[in-house]
Order: C-alpha cells, then sequence, then structure tokens
C-alpha cells in the first residue's frame, strides 16, 4: 500500500470531509485547518495541508526534518501567514485572537525573558490569555513540571531543559483546551519525557486535545491517538493508530525460493529479505485466507517452508515505509 | 478592556526590562555623571560673573548655550537608549523566540507593537524630562539662570526621542535588533549635521545649503523639535550677540520657535511611521 493508497483510505476516518464543522451541533473540533498552503521564496513549505485534532483527542504530526511540520504549527496559531487555506480553532476562525483564548503552545524554539522569574513569566502568561488563575494555581503548574523550587529564580539563569520545563508550564497554566507542544523533549533528559509523557496523558484523561510534534516515535505511539504524517509539505498519510499500524505482516523461513516462488510472495504484499527469513505485508482486506493459501501455494511451487509467523509493524517502521514509498513515487515521476 | 489590558501588561513589561536589564541604572549613573560635570562648568560661569569677567547679558548667553550643550547630551543619550532598547525589545524577541509563545496567547500583533511602544515612549521620555529638570535646577542653583519655557522645551525634547524610537520600532520590525539600533542612531546623529549644514548654509545666505537642513527636518523631525526645545531653553536677548544672521550658524541656539504646522508634521509622522511598523508587523513571520 502506497502512501497515497493510506491517505485516501484515511480520508474518512481522520480528515472527515473538509467542510468547515459550524453546523454541527457537537462541539467544534480543537484544530480545523484545510488547504494551507505556505512558500518561502522558491520553497514550497506546506502544500495542501488539511487536518483536523478532535476535542480531547491526542494527535501525532510525524516527519522528517524539512516536511513543515512546524510551519503548520505556527500557521494554525497565527504566528505564520498562511498563502491559503482556512484555519480553526476551537470552532473559531483562527483570525480571531480570540480563538486561542485556551490554546497552550510550547515552541519549538522555546525561550522565555530572562529577566523574569519562572513565576513572572507565568503570570505574564495568564495576563495575557485573559484567564483568571490564581497564585496557588499557577504554582501548581511550576511544580507539575518540576520547577517548584526555582519559581524565584530568573529564567536566565536556567539550563535549556529547565526553560523547556518552563515551557510546558506556559503552556498549561491558562487552563487550556487545546495544548500544541512542538518537540517538548527536544532539551530534556529520560526523566523529563517520561514527565511529559505523564503530562500528556494527563491531559488526555482531562478531555484536553493535544496536537504533538516530536521525532520520538515511541513517545507518539504511546500517548496519541491519531497520527498525520507530513512529508515535504504534504499529508502523506493520517489516521489511527489501529489504522496505520493494522496491517499484518507474516515471517517465513523458507529455503528453495525459486523464480515463482518470490512471485507468489510479491503478489501477496510488500516483502523484505534477510537470507532465509521473508517478511511480506498482507493485504488490508484479507478475510483470513491469504496465510494459509501463501503456504500451499509455496509449497505446491517446491518452497520449503521451516516456519511461519505473525509480525506487526512499529509506527516507525510504517513511517520509514511511507516516506520510503513517497520518495519512489516522486523518482518513478521523474524518471 | 481586553485589548487595553494587553497593552497596559506588554507595556508595563518593556519598562520592567529597561529597570531589569539595568538600563535605567545606567542612564542614572550618566545622568549624575553629567549633572555632576556640568554642574561644575556652571559654577565656574557664575564665578566668572561674579568677578565682572562677564556682563550679565554674556553671562545668560553663555548659560543658554551650555545648557542647548548639556540637553543635546541628554537626548543624545536618550537616543541612544531608547534606539538600542526598541531593537532587543522587539527585534530581539522575535529572533530569539521569546514573542512566539506571548503572541500565540489571545494578543492583536498591533497590541503587543503599542504596549512596547508606549513602554518605549515612558521611558525614554521620563528620561529626558527628568534628567533635564535636574539640569534646569542646577543651572538655576549655579547660575540663577531659568530657561524661559522650560515646560516646552522639557515637552520638545521628549517628543524628539518619541520620534527617534518610533523609527527604531519601524527598523526593528525588519531588520536585527543591532542594525536597527545602528541605523537609528546613524539617521539622527546624520540629521542633526544637515541640520547644522542648514544653518551655516542660513547664515550665508546660501538658499541650496540652507535647504539641507530643511530637508532634513522634514525627513526626520528629530533635528526640527530639538532646535524648538533649545529656542525655549535659551536666554530671548541671546542673538543681540551676533550679527545678522550671524547666530544661525552656531549649533547649540536655535533662531526660531516651532511652528504649529512643523509640530502637526511631527505628529503626523509618528503616527504613519508607527503605522508602517503595524503593518511590517503585522505582516511578518515568527
Amino acid at each position: 500500500m502506497t502512501a497515497a493508497d493510506v491517505a485516501s483510505v484515511d480520508d474518512d476516518a481522520t480528515l472527515r470531509g473538509m467542510a468547515p464543522p459550524a453546523d454541527v451541533p457537537t462541539p467544534a473540533p480543537a484544530v480545523w485547518c484545510s488547504g494551507l498552503r505556505k512558500r518561502y521564496g522558491r520553497q514550497q513549505a506546506v502544500e495542501d495541508v488539511s487536518l483536523e485534532v478532535g476535542r480531547g483527542d491526542v494527535v501525532g504530526l510525524l516527519g522528517p526534518n524539512g516536511a513543515g511540520k512546524t510551519s503548520v504549527i505556527k500557521m494554525l496559531l497565527g504566528l505564520v501567514r498562511p498563502d491559503a487555506g482556512e484555519v480553526q480553532l476551537l470552532g473559531r476562525p483562527a483570525g480571531d485572537p480570540t480563538a486561542r483564548a485556551r490554546v497552550g503552545y510550547l515552541p519549538e524554539l522555546f525561550r522565555y525573558q530572562p529577566w523574569l522569574s519562572a513565576a513572572e513569566v507565568l503570570t505574564l502568561h495568564v495576563r495575557l490569555s485573559g484567564i483568571d488563575v490564581s497564585a496557588p494555581e499557577q504554582r501548581d503548574c511550576l511544580a507539575l513540571v518540576g520547577l517548584a523550587e526555582r519559581a524565584g529564580d530568573r529564567v536566565g539563569g536556567f539550563s535549556k531543559g529547565m526553560q523547556q520545563r518552563l515551557g510546558l508550564a506556559v503552556a498549561l497554566v491558562a487552563r487550556p483546551e487545546l495544548v500544541v507542544l512542538d518537540e517538548p523533549t527536544s532539551a530534556l533528559d529520560p526523566l523529563g519525557r517520561v514527565d511529559v509523557r505523564d503530562i500528556v496523558l494527563d491531559l488526555r484523561s482531562r478531555g484536553v486535545a493535544v496536537l504533538l510534534n516530536s521525532h520520538l516515535i515511541g513517545e507518539v505511539e504511546r500517548v496519541c491517538d491519531r497520527v498525520v504524517i507530513l512529508d515535504r509539505g504534504r499529508v502523506a498519510a493520517s489516521g489511527t493508530l489501529a489504522e496505520l499500524l493494522g496491517q499484518r505482516e507474516l515471517r517465513l523461513q523458507l529455503t528453495g525460493l525459486s523464480a515463482k516462488g518470490q512471485a507468489r510472495l510479491a503478489a501477496t504484499g510488500r516483502v523484505e529479505r534477510e537470507g532465509d527469513w521473508i517478511t511480506v505485508t498482507l493485504p488490508p482486506d484479507d478475510d483470513g485466507s491469504a496465510v494459509p493459501d501463501l503456504v500451499r501455494d509455496l509449497a505446491a511451487l517446491g518452497v520449503r517452508v521451516h516456519a511461519v509467523e505473525p509480525a506487526r509493524i512499529t509506527l516507525e517502521e510504517r513511517l520509514l515505509g511511507i516516506l520510503r514509498d513517497g520518495a519512489e513515487a516522486r523518482a518513478g515521476g521523474a524518471a | 478592556m481586553t485589548r487595553l489590558r494587553t497593552v497596559g501588561t506588554v507595556a508595563a513589561l518593556t519598562l520592567r526590562e529597561a529597570s531589569r536589564r539595568r538600563v535605567v541604572l545606567a542612564l542614572i549613573g550618566l545622568t549624575v555623571l553629567l549633572l555632576a560635570g556640568s554642574g561644575w562648568g556652571f559654577s565656574r560661569v557664575a564665578a566668572e560673573t561674579g568677578g565682572s569677567a562677564l556682563t550679565s547679558g554674556e553671562a545668560r548667553l553663555t548659560a543658554s548655550i551650555m545648557l542647548n550643550l548639556v540637553m543635546f547630551g541628554y537626548s543624545l543619550v536618550a537616543a541612544l537608549g531608547t534606539a538600542f532598547l526598541a531593537g532587543p525589545t522587539l527585534a530581539g524577541e522575535t529572533e530569539s523566540g521569546i514573542a512566539l509563545a506571548v503572541l500565540a496567547r489571545p494578543v492583536r500583533r498591533s497590541d503587543f507593537l503599542l504596549g512596547k511602544w508606549l513602554g518605549l515612549v515612558a521611558f525614554g521620555s521620563g528620561f529626558v524630562v527628568l534628567a533635564g529638570l535636574a539640569q534646569c535646577l542646577v543651572v538655576r542653583a549655579t547660575t540663577d539662570y531659568w530657561p524661559p519655557r522650560p515646560a516646552t522645551a522639557l515637552a520638545l525634547l521628549a517628543a524628539q526621542t518619541v520620534v527617534l524610537l518610533t523609527l527604531a520600532v519601524l527598523l526593528s520590525t525588519a531588520i536585527s535588533p543591532m542594525a536597527s539600533g545602528v541605523v537609528a542612531v546613524g539617521l539622527f546623529c546624520t540629521t542633526w549635521v544637515a541640520g547644522v549644514v542648514g544653518g551655516i548654509g542660513a547664515s550665508l545666505g546660501n538658499e541650496s545649503v540652507a535647504r539641507v537642513g530643511t530637508v532634513s527636518r522634514v525627513l526626520l523631525p528629530t533635528d526640527g523639535l530639538w532646535r524648538g526645545a533649545m529656542n525655549a531653553f535659551q536666554d530671548p536677548t541671546a542673538f543681540t550677540f551676533f550679527g545678522d544672521g550671524g547666530g544661525q550658524a552656531f549649533p547649540f541656539l536655535s533662531v526660531a520657535a516651532l511652528t504649529t504646522s512643523y509640530l502637526v508634521w511631527a505628529l503626523v509622522w509618528v503616527a504613519m511611521v508607527w503605522g508602517l511598523a503595524a503593518a511590517s508587523f503585522l505582516r511578518k513571520d515568527l
């Protein structure tokens, strides 16, 4: 299955149609955007990106460097002007700044006023958000990210990791209904990463939507309900983890594999070979007959079948497969 | 109400930044140094007057020139202070990423810019008014000279600072923090020199050279406002000591008070440049 196939399969599941959801009686999605485009000089950074984050959903944004993830996030938050496209945040057009009243954001480039203390930074953001958050609640927020003891210290003296923790507190302090985290663990140690994972899971349990951009695919796999994969500014694939990872694979140990046997394997799905071990991706519409049919046919072709094991691909493998398919499709198109 | 709170919060933040970054401390130090040095200088003028080396008219002229000279020092300090504060506070925050988290809040960029500008206006104007007033008091205590229109003079000094910092704000929406400070101060100095050149042209009756000063004062009103401030600081009889037109070439005396139309132009200039800064900042990708 190619990236384009996945994208089309997921149209129903993730993109859910691109009509603005204003007339829907259920709460509007936390994030809805359609047809986002952005060009920087000659470089097309974002090309027709549409995505949706439902209320209480945790959505991971994945893709290689330069895929346009941060540009998309900045366009959602009004920090970058899209060349085309529409954005709604929590049911309001993103052009209206009040749409961001209940949005928390941790930027990839996290820097806070070095001349302020951590507590003062939080107070500043509470004032700017227009939400009434008591001083004890602000202190609790600092404690949540492990900065309770440093509340009165100037941010200028903080390490990168501490500044990122402060950024997380800033994103959480004004009782957000949507939290956008752009590489939230890039400066954190393993303990910090676990803290972030727990915070994201806690947000999900409280019905807060999270859009998470991270290179740590394992973390995304652990906490995200859905994933959007960007490649070269386009949505290469999107869907729930079950939809993306639902493809089953079969590992077989074979000897005496003839050309006909190889053709029979290729007819089943993508084939990868390591010595005698062959991994075959099973078709998504398999009704349960694919494995016995394949084994029967291989045996009939004189291939000796030593072992047959079910396997499941990881999100990392799926991501790499989608990106590889995209590169091959571009190379094929160029040829 | 929310928008007003945003503007107020950002203005207060800008003032706090000036204070925490020790800009205020540095300016207080410089001011005390200038006050002490000029106090000693003025006391020497008073001593000469007491010894009958100078007539009372000459003493008033000397006090006027010295006062204008010292005030130019303050306006230069204010220009440097605000221009180099406007760069880091706007372009610096954009470059470093500090602005990302702030502008992702429910904040209009124009409100954010207005808050920054108001904070800088309060800081720069507050400095020149307080330091200028202290200087006037030092002059009064040492030479018994009191400017004829001190309130107007200090207001024009503050206006000059506002003009320059508005330019610095516009530049900082387009170029790097350091470049915006350098260009703003460079233009300030260039306009002042053009004003002096224009004065020399006027004293020589050369209209083309005189026009250099006139045009520069229209393009950037800092020198025009400065000349209005000097006129309000100086003794009205100062020019009787010079021949016809001779005083116009002198860089620390001003021939005429500002016209209302020029003041209106300065206001329009500030509004126009602020509008350009807002338009530039609104379109900026962060």
